[in-house]
């Protein structure tokens, strides 16, 4: 069972490991910190496939990790205020798959 | 290298008038410039190339298909439109002899199959299983090969739009000018969106497919899904983890990899508030799909979106110097798991036009309506109208489609099969009370008014 585990990982990070990335310096994924503050359940951290995004209770913001954007678009959609500026990552970067 | 290239197009001068100022502008203005090295793109440069014309492809990803994520089949007849007898040297994986439809349980489902050998044999195959980043880099190949030029790693942000018609696009570098403009850009399309074609998509309108590619030795895969040679098989799957959801599960043979995936309507996902990969980890830990994939290792985890609003959330298709195609224009029809045919076909009508367009020099919205009625007269548009009706039907009634009716087929089976002692009458009758308790006589006499009525406006 544990060997099988590790061939198909249950586990988010390791399932991205699988995944070529090329990440740019800069995010192309921008949510509105205050719409954010207002927003009750988060939906984004949830059904984004690449949990990019996380709640960070301390610091009271959205914590974006867009290195590991597969680059669906869920969250330019599914954002309860619709206020993530979402653009495609500059040439070059972002994610290339090897197998799709 | 892409500089060299385009300069090899006729310079074709324009006279502006600004501020009522005459200005010569020297422009290069190439024939068309599609934005997106997918199936649609691909498919228009295809046909232009062919006919002649200098056409520029522009590609974000570093080779086309690098972007580019689905379930895993193509259709044979459509494709072979644009790239005649594409078996003979294209990277296919299976050809499918076999469709099977699951409906899971808890831990239980029942499973059948078509299985038809016709679609073994060369001249009547049906469907393969393909990778897209193999796939899509060897149909921009052949678009190369009769002409077009393929320029990847090439971001456009916008379109360049004067006196309100479109004339070129705007990469990160550079401008391209174009007497036509082909969005193929996929189902975010931000041009179309920037350039006023459609609000913002709405989380109904699409689902958001997650799918992991597993390896499997050759020998395995043909033993566990009763295969021979290069033929293959596709799963569609309702219930298991998504029972009441809006969703289905599929699962499609390569040669050596196996694909399990699950698309389920973004509104779903938000509002149960569940993880995409958690939902899928449930769903290949399922009685019926764990030993189809036991002991293989994930090669690739990847997630898309599906625009599956149909009809009912399609922009216009055309403008004064543009047109668009495939899923930025959500041309899918999700019903029958068709999309990248759909691309194809849009692609190959928007060449169509654009050649009609240059011979009489008018690229007016006019004369681009002829992209609009050449959908309308093909499958493309009147299997979207034929099926209009059905994902709203089915967003409705999602719980019963979704969960109770399927849990009852598995309860019949189950009975059905079991020896335990208990008179086959009284099951029965068991079975069918229960199925009252759980749902009165009234509301399924309503939704099989529902269904037939659904039913009616897909044939009528």
């Amino acid at each position: 069972m544990s060997e099988e585990k590790k061939l198909i990982p249950e586990n988010i990070d390791d399932k991205l490991f699988t995944v070529k990335y090329n990440a740019g310096k800069e995010s192309h994924l921008v949510p509105n910190q205050e719409d954010c503050k207002k927003c009750k359940d988060k939906p984004c951290t949830q059904f984004c496939p690449a949990h990019v995004y996380d709640w960070d209770e301390e610091q009271n913001k959205l914590l974006v990790g867009f290195e590991n954007c597969l680059e669906c678009g869920a969250c330019r959609i599914g954002c309860n205020y619709q206020s993530i500026s979402w653009k495609y990552p500059a040439a070059g970067c972002g994610v290339t798959f090897k197998h799709g | 290298m892409k500089i060299l290239k385009i300069n090899t197009f006729n310079t074709k001068t324009i006279i502006k008038i600004i501020h009522g100022k005459e200005n010569k502008v020297e422009r290069e203005v190439v024939d068309v410039v599609i934005v997106g090295a997918g199936p649609a793109g691909i498919a228009a440069a295809m046909m232009l190339a062919k006919e002649g014309k200098e056409v520029v492809v522009l590609e974000r990803g570093d080779y086309p298909g690098s972007k580019n994520v689905f379930g895993g089949a193509i259709y044979a007849q459509p494709t072979a439109e644009i790239f005649p007898e594409f078996w003979k040297s294209a990277p296919v994986e299976r050809y499918n002899v076999e469709h099977r439809f699951a409906l899971l349980g808890d831990n239980d489902g029942t499973v059948i199959g078509y299985r038809n050998e016709e679609h073994a044999r060369e001249g009547h195959y049906n469907s393969f299983t393909v990778l897209r980043a193999k796939w899509d880099r060897w149909c921009a190949e052949q678009a190369e090969k009769a002409g077009a030029f393929i320029v990847p790693q090439t971001l456009v942000t916008q379109l360049i739009i004067e006196d309100g018609k479109v004339v070129g696009v705007k990469t990160e570098q550079e401008e391209f000018y174009a007497r036509i403009v082909i969005v193929a850009d996929g189902v975010n399309s931000l041009l179309a969106r920037e350039a006023g074609f459609h609000p913002e998509i709405k989380p109904e309108a699409v689902a958001l497919g997650v799918k992991e590619v597993i390896k499997l030795p050759k020998e395995t895969i043909q033993d566990r899904f009763n295969l021979e040679g290069d033929s293959g098989v596709i799963y569609t799957i309702i219930g298991g983890p998504m029972q009441n959801m809006l969703g289905l599960g599929f699962i499609y043979t390569n040669i050596d990899s196996v694909v399990v995936g699950l698309g389920v309507s973004l509104n779903e996902l938000k509002h149960q508030g569940l993880k995409p990969y958690e939902l899928l980890n449930k769903f290949k830990q399922h009685p019926v799909i764990r030993p189809l994939i036991a002991g293989g290792e994930l090669l690739e985890y990847s997630a898309h979106l599906i625009p599956e609003g149909g009809l009912n959330s399609m922009p216009p298709l055309y403008k004064d110097g543009v047109m668009i195609t495939g899923d930025a224009a959500m041309l899918v029809n999700n019903i029958h798991w068709e999309g990248t045919n759909l691309a194809l076909m849009s692609g190959k009508f928007a060449a169509e036009t654009a050649v009609m367009a240059l011979e009489k020099n008018d690229f007016s919205a006019n004369t681009l309506s002829l992209y609009q009625k050449k959908l309308e007269e093909s499958f493309v548009m009147k299997d979207l109208k034929s099926y209009k009706n059905v994902m709203p039907f089915a967003e409705k009634n999602s719980s019963i489609l979704m969960g109770y009716y399927p849990k009852k087929v598995n309860e019949f089976f189950n009975q059905f099969i079991s020896v335990d002692g208990i008179p086959k009458k009284q099951k029965y009758k068991s079975f069918i009370g229960n199925a009252f308790k759980e749902r009165s006589i009234f509301k399924m006499i309503s939704d099989l008014t529902g269904f037939a009525r659904v039913g009616v406006g897909v044939i009528k």
